[in-house]
C-alpha cells in the first residue's frame, strides 16, 4: 500500500472517469453431498473428516454428478431470467495447487448451463429508489478447492508462511458461479449497484433455498472487476479483486478501486491487468500475482463425465416450482403491508425484508415487526458490522416479546432490555426476563400496597376522585409507577386504585 | 481327488472352477498349485509386482469353507486371478509400475476387484505393467521389465505384459488387464494367450488409474475363448460409481463362446490394418485363419476404413493430452512420493522435484506432448482436430459393420521383439499399437486371439476381432469358433507349445 | 508448426511441475518435435465440418442422488501422506522466496 497516496477522492475520480464493474459471485450450493460424490457438506466439520477417494482426487476415483446441484443451478438461472442449456459439458481447469486434489478443477468452461439472464436491482439516490438491470452472461458450475491454513510467520497469511496444512472437507462442493456482463453507465452509483446486486442475488438464492449464502462461511463469495472508463480515452485495462466477503465489502471494493485507478491513471501511469486481494480490516486491495498471464489452464472436455441434455419438459417443471423471485415478493409485500417506496427500500437496503416476513408469519404484528428490524435490531446490527441476518435473534423470540408486551407483562422499555440480552448471548426471552427481573409488576399484593401506600400519601387526590374527578386518579398512578421503578402496567394500576375506592368509570 | 500340481496350473479356469465346485480339488490346492507356480517361475518371468499369498489362501478357504456349506458358488469360484497393477485393491500396494507410487497402498477397492471378490475368486497378486500403462513393451515398468515366457530375451507386450506372461507361463489361469490402445490384445498376441478389450463402458473405471479416461477400458485375458468369457461376465456391467459406464445388459459372451458359430456371418478384413509394416510370417498366420474362418462357413468381405490412416495420429494426441490432466494428482502432497521437502523448496519446487523423480522418461515426454497439445494456441490443431479425427474414425467403424458382423486384422505387426530393441525409439514402440488404437478411438470391443507361431521366429501370432459397441457376443462367436478349428488341427491349445520355464 | 525449441520444452516442463535436468530438455526438444512432426498429419484430414468426439459412447444425463454418506476413515487416509499436522496435509509454503 506504498502507493496509497496516489489515489484520488472518489467524488473527484467521478467527475473524470466512468467506472465499469463486472461481478463474478461464487455460492456454495447447500446440497446434502458433494457436487461428485457422496461426502457430507456440514460446514465446520473436523478437518479430513468428510472426505472420500472421489473429493480427495485419489488414484483410479471417478466422479458421479449431483441431480440436485444440477437443478438447483437450473433454477438458478431460471430466476435470473436465463436461457438454459440444451446440451453441456464439464472440462477440466489444469493448473497445480495443493488445495486442488486432482491438480485441476472440473468446471463448466465454453458450455455453460445457464445464458443470457438478468437481474432488476434497486438503489438508494437522492431522487428516490432507481432501478438497474444487471446482465447475466453466464451461470455455471464447479466444485470447489480444499481450505488452507499457513502455519510459521507472523501474519497466518500465505506471505511469510512457513508451510501450510490442507482440509479436504471444503473440496468437491457444489460451487455456481454467476458471472455478470459489464455494468456500464451508473457513474457514481456503481459501488451501491454493486452491493445492491449482490445482496439482491443473495436473497434470490435463500428465497430459491439452494443455498443459505453466509457470506461470513464463504457460501458466498464476490470478485469484482473494474475498469474506468476516460470519456473520449477509451475503456481501460481491468483488474479483478478477490477475497470480496461481506455485501459492505462489495460497495467498499468498488469504492476503493475507482479511488485506486482513477489515482493510477491521474498520475499518467497505466493500471496494470492483475489480480487484487481485499482486506476487510483497511478496507483497501493490494496487488496478488500479476502473473496470471503465464497461466495456461489446457481447459478440455471431462472425459469422466458425460454431458447435461436437460429436457424441455424437465426445465418446465423446475420452472412451474419456481418460488417467487424477491423483487416480485417485495411488490406483493408492500401492498400487503401497506408501506410506500421509502419504506419498501429501508426494508431491503436492512436485508430485513425476509426477517419482517418471517416476524410476521411468527405472529408479530406486521407493524411492529418492521419497527424492531428496522429500528433497535439495525442499530445494533450496524454497531457491530454484521447483517441483519446474522443477529442471533429469532422470529419467534419477537413473536414472544410482542405477546409479553400485548399482554402487558412488558412495556417497549422492558422489551429493549430483552433484546439486549437475548443479543448477548443470555438466552432465550423467558430465561433473559427472569435473570434480569424484567417483568412488568403484575402480582396485584405487590401492586395493591404500593397503591395503599400512594393513597395514604395524597389524601387529597383521594378526595378528587371519590367527588368523581377521575381524572385525578393520574398522580397516583404516577406515583405508583414511580415506587415500581417502571416494572408495572400502568392501565392496570389505575383499574385497581380505582376498584380499591369504589369508584367506576 | 487328489490332482498333481503340475496338472492343476495347465487347467482352464472353467474346468478348475468346475472341480472345486463338484469338490474335487479344493480351491486352496489350487491356489497353493498357483502359489508354487509363481514361487518358482517369477523371478525369471517377473509377471508379479506383488504376490498376495496369504490373503489368496484366505479367500480360498473361504471360497471351500462355503461350498461345503452347499452355498451356491459362482462361475468362477475359487478359481485365481491375477490383476494388473493399475487397478486399486484396498491395503495392497497399487503402483501403476510406477517410483511415484511405491508402496501407495488405497483405501478402496476398484468395482472390478469388488466384483471378482463377489465372484469368490481368489486375488493372487498384482502384475507388472509399462508405467501408468504407457508403453507395449512392459519395459518403461519402474521395477525392471517383464519377460516373455516364450523366449525371456523378449518382451511379453505391454502395457498389460505381467498378465499376459502370468498366463503364459501358467502362474495364473486368469488374468485382468486394461486396454488405451492395445494394453489388452497386443500382450495377448505376443504371448499367444487370449485378451478382450470390452465396449467402452462396459467394465467400470472407477479404481482403474486413469491413463486416458475416454479411452482406458478393463478387460479378461485367459488362455481360452470360453475362460475369457467367463471372467467377463463377471466384470462386466452397470456400475454407477462411473459416470461412463453404460447401462444396459451385458451381452451374453458365455452362450457365445460356447455356441462358437461363424456361418452366415460376414466377416470384414480391413484394408488399412495389413500390408504394409506387418511382418510376413505375421500376415501369413493371419490369411491362414482367413480361409479357415471361410471354411468354417463365414463370408469374408473387404472393407475399406480409411481415416485409420490418421488413427495413431490422432491416438498420441489424445492419450496424453489426457493422460497429462490425469497424472497431474501425483504431486507428492497427498500420497505416494515427495521430494526435496527440506523447508527451503517452495511447494511448486517440491512438486516438480517430486515427479522428476518419480516419473520415468515415457511418462513424462506423454505428459509433455499432451501439456503442448492442450496449450492455447495449438489446441485446435491438435487435441481439436484429433476430435474430429476420431469422429471419422467411428464413421469408418460405422460404415464398415453395415457390411460386416466383424472385422478382423492381425492384431500387432510383428511377433514379440527383444527386450531392448525400441525402448527409446518412441516412434517405432508407437507402431506396435497400429492395429489395435481404431477400436479405443472409437469405443468398440475387439479380441486377440492366437491363430499359430510365425513361421520366421517360431513366436504366437495374434488375430484381432472387432465388432461394433455392446455386440461383445460376437468377438466370443467368432473367436470361439476359429478357435476350436485351430486347436482341432493342432491338436491342443496353442499355449501348450510354450517352452518349458 | 511441428519445431519445438529447447525454450518451449522448459515451459512445458514448467507447466506440468517436472524439474526436467538440461540433458532431459535438449533429449526431449528433439524426440517430441519428431513425434509431433509424425502425429501432425492428422491436419491433413478436412475435417472443418465434422463434429469433435469426446466421450465414445453417447451416454447423457447420469447422476447421482443427494444422498451424503460416510467417507473414509481419517487416520487411514492421512497415512498415506508424506506429512501431516493437526490432521491436516502438510504441504511445503505456497510462495517462492521472491514472492514470500
Ligand atoms: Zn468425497
Amino acid at each position: 500500500m506504498s502507493n496509497a497516496q496516489l489515489t484520488v477522492p472518489f467524488d473527484e475520480a467521478m467527475t473524470r472517469y466512468e467506472p465499469i464493474i463486472g461481478l463474478e459471485v461464487h455460492v456454495e450450493l447447500g446440497t446434502n453431498s458433494k457436487m461428485f460424490c457422496s461426502c457430507a457438506t456440514a460446514f465446520g466439520a473436523p478437518p479430513n473428516t468428510q472426505v472420500c477417494p472421489v473429493c480427495l482426487g485419489l488414484p483410479g476415483s471417478m466422479p458421479v454428478l449431483n441431480k440436485v446441484a444440477v437443478e438447483s443451478t437450473i433454477r438458478i438461472g431460471l430466476a435470473l431470467n436465463c436461457e438454459i442449456a440444451t446440451w453441456c459439458r464439464f472440462a477440466r481447469k489444469n493448473y497445480f495447487y495443493p488445495d486442488m486434489p486432482k491438480d485441476y478443477q472440473v468446471s463448466q468452461y465454453d458450455e455453460p448451463l445457464c445464458t443470457n439472464g438478468w437481474l432488476d436491482v434497486t438503489v438508494a439516490t437522492d431522487d428516490g429508489p432507481q432501478v438497474v438491470r444487471v446482465e447475466i452472461e453466464r451461470v455455471h458450475m464447479e466444485e470447489d478447492t480444499g481450505k488452507l491454513t499457513h502455519a510459521g510467520g507472523a501474519t497466518g497469511r500465505i506471505h511469510g508462511a512457513d508451510y501450510s496444512l490442507v482440509d479436504y472437507n471444503r473440496a468437491g462442493i457444489p460451487l455456481i458461479e454467476i458471472v455478470t456482463k459489464t455494468v456500464i453507465g451508473t457513474g457514481p452509483l456503481a459501488p451501491a449497484v454493486a452491493r445492491a446486486y449482490v445482496a439482491e442475488l443473495r436473497d434470490v438464492m435463500r428465497a430459491l433455498g439452494v443455498s443459505d449464502v453466509r457470506m461470513e462461511e464463504g457460501s458466498l463469495r464476490c470478485d469484482v472487476n473494474l475498469s474506468l472508463n476516460e470519456p473520449g480515452a477509451g475503456w481501460g485495462t481491468r483488474s479483478e479483486t478477490k477475497n470480496v466477503n461481506s455485501l459492505r465489502s462489495v460497495e467498499r471494493a468498488v469504492h476503493s478501486e475507482i479511488e485506486r485507478q482513477a489515482g493510477v491513471l491521474d498520475g499518467g501511469g497505466r493500471v496494470i491487468q492483475e489480480t487484487r486481494h481485499f482486506h476487510e480490516d483497511t478496507g483497501r486491495s493490494t496487488s496478488g500475482r500479476s502473473k496470471e498471464q503465464a497461466e495456461d489452464y489446457r481447459y478440455f472436455p471431462e472425459p469422466d463425465l458425460v454431458p447435461i441434455a436437460p429436457t424441455r419438459s424437465w426445465v418446465e417443471e423446475l420452472r412451474a416450482e419456481l418460488p417467487e423471485v424477491p423483487s416480485v415478493k417485495r411488490a406483493r409485500l408492500q401492498s400487503t403491508w401497506g408501506i410506500n417506496e421509502f419504506e419498501l427500500a429501508t426494508l431491503v437496503n436492512a436485508g430485513a425484508v425476509e426477517l419482517v416476513e418471517s416476524s410476521i408469519a411468527a405472529g408479530v404484528d406486521p407493524a411492529a415487526a418492521r419497527k424492531w428490524w428496522t429500528g433497535e435490531l439495525l442499530r445494533v446490527a450496524n454497531e457491530r458490522g454484521v447483517e441483519l441476518a446474522d443477529l442471533p435473534v429469532t422470529a419467534t423470540q419477537i413473536a414472544r416479546v410482542e405477546s409479553l408486551i400485548a399482554d402487558g407483562s412488558l412495556n417497549d422499555k422492558l422489551a429493549r432490555q430483552v433484546f439486549e440480552g437475548v443479543l448477548a448471548g443470555e438466552g432465550d426471552v423467558d430465561v433473559v426476563i427472569a435473570q434480569r427481573g424484567l417483568a412488568v409488576v403484575s402480582d396485584d399484593g405487590a401492586l395493591l400496597a404500593a397503591i395503599d401506600e400512594a393513597l395514604a400519601a395524597q389524601p387529597d387526590v383521594v378526595e378528587k376522585i371519590k367527588s368523581g374527578k377521575i381524572q385525578a386518579a393520574g398522580a397516583i398512578v404516577g406515583a405508583v409507577m414511580k415506587t415500581t421503578k417502571g416494572q408495572a402496567d400502568a392501565a392496570k394500576v389505575r383499574a385497581l386504585l380505582l376498584d380499591r375506592l369504589g369508584v367506576s368509570e | 481327488m487328489t490332482v498333481a500340481a503340475a496338472d492343476l496350473i495347465r487347467q482352464p479356469a472353467s474346468v478348475l472352477a468346475a472341480a472345486i465346485s463338484a469338490g474335487e480339488v479344493s480351491s486352496v490346492e489350487v491356489t497353493k498349485a498357483h502359489l508354487a507356480r509363481i514361487a518358482e517361475v517369477d523371478e525369471r518371468v517377473h509377471a508379479f509386482l506383488q504376490v498376495t499369498a496369504e490373503a489368496a489362501l484366505e479367500s480360498a478357504q473361504v471360497v471351500d469353507a462355503k461350498r461345503k456349506t452347499g452355498a451356491k458358488l459362482g462361475s468362477l469360484a475359487g478359481v485365481p486371478i491375477a490383476v494388473k497393477d493399475v487397478l486399486t485393491m484396498r491395503g495392497v500396494p497399487t503402483t501403476c509400475g510406477s517410483k511415484i507410487l511405491e508402496g501407495w497402498c488405497p483405501p478402496y477397492d476398484s468395482t472390478v476387484v469388488s466384483r471378482l471378490r463377489a465372484a469368490d475368486m481368489v486375488i493372487l497378486g498384482k502384475t507388472n505393467m509399462d508405467e501408468f500403462a504407457m508403453g507395449s513393451s512392459t519395459e518403461h515398468s519402474a521395477y525392471g521389465p517383464t519377460h516373455n515366457p516364450w523366449d525371456l530375451a523378449r518382451i511379453p507386450g505391454g502395457s498389460g505384459g505381467g498378465s499376459a506372461a502370468a498366463l503364459a507361463a501358467f502362474e495364473t489361469p486368469l488374468s485382468i488387464g486394461t486396454d488405451t490402445g492395445g494394453s489388452i490384445r497386443q500382450p495377448a498376441a505376443v504371448t499367444g494367450t487370449v485378451g478382450v478389450k470390452p465396449t467402452y463402458g462396459g467394465v467400470s473405471r472407477y479404481g482403474l488409474v486413469a491413463l486416458a479416461s475416454s479411452l482406458d477400458q478393463a478387460g479378461p485375458c485367459a488362455r481360452s475363448v470360453l475362460d475369457a468369457a467367463l471372467l467377463h461376465s463377471v466384470i462386466a456391467g452397470h456400475d454407477p460409481r462411473d459416470s461412463t459406464s453404460i447401462n444396459a445388459p451385458v451381452p451374453d459372451v458365455v452362450a457365445a463362446a460356447n455356441r462358437g458359430d461363424v456361418r452366415g456371418l460376414r466377416i470384414g478384413l480391413v484394408k488399412e490394418l495389413s500390408g504394409e509394416g506387418y511382418q510376413a510370417g505375421v500376415l501369413q498366420r493371419f490369411n491362414e485363419a482367413v480361409e479357415l474362418l471361410q471354411g468354417l462357413g463365414a463370408e469374408v468381405v473387404e472393407v475399406s476404413c480409411p481415416h485409420f490412416d490418421y488413427a495413431l495420429g490422432a491416438y498420441y494426441l489424445i492419450l496424453p493430452s489426457e493422460a497429462s490432466s490425469n497424472l497431474a494428482r501425483f504431486d507428492g502432497m497427498r500420497y505416494g512420493l515427495r521430494v526435496g521437502d527440506d523447508g527451503s523448496n517452495s511447494v511448486e519446487q517440491v512438486m516438480s522435484l517430486s515427479r522428476e523423480a518419480g516419473f520415468g522418461a515415457e511418462v513424462k515426454r506423454r505428459i509433455m506432448l499432451g501439456t503442448y497439445a492442450l496449450s492455447s494456441g495449438y489446441y485446435d490443431a491438435y487435441y481439436g482436430q484429433a476430435q474430429k479425427v476420431r469422429t471419422l474414425i467411428t464413421r469408418d467403424f460405422n460404415a464398415a459393420f453395415e457390411k460386416a458382423d466383424v472385422l478382423i486384422s492381425p492384431t500387432a505387426p510383428t511377433t514379440a521383439f527383444k527386450i531392448g530393441e525400441k525402448v527409446d525409439d518412441p516412434l517405432a514402440m508407437y507402431l506396435n499399437d497400429i492395429a489395435t488404437i481404431p477400436v479405443n478411438l472409437a469405443g468398440n470391443c475387439a479380441m486377440s486371439l492366437p491363430v499359430g507361431l510365425s513361421p520366421a521366429d517360431g513366436l504366437p501370432v495374434g488375430l484381432q476381432i472387432m465388432a461394433p459397441p455392446m455386440a461383445d457376443d460376437r468377438l466370443y462367436l467368432v473367436g470361439a469358433a476359429l478357435e476350436s478349428a485351430l486347436t482341432d488341427s493342432w491338436g491342443h491349445l496353442l499355449i501348450e507349445e510354450v517352452p518349458d520355464l | 508448426m511441428t519445431a519445438i525449441t529447447r525454450d518451449e520444452v522448459a515451459h512445458l516442463a514448467k507447466l506440468a511441475r517436472l524439474d526436467l535436468s538440461g540433458a532431459e530438455l535438449d533429449h526431449y526438444a528433439g524426440q517430441l518435435a519428431v513425434i509431433l512432426q509424425s502425429v501432425a498429419r492428422i491436419g491433413e484430414v478436412a475435417a472443418d465440418d465434422i463434429p469433435p468426439t469426446s466421450h465414445p459412447v453417447p451416454v447423457e444425463n447420469v447422476f447421482r442422488d443427494d444422498i451424503a454418506m460416510p467417507g473414509l476413515d481419517r487416520a487411514e487416509v492421512l497415512a498415506a501422506a508424506p506429512a501431516t499436522e493437526d490432521h491436516r496435509f502438510r504441504v511445503p509454503r505456497i510462495l517462492d522466496e521472491e514472492e514470500a
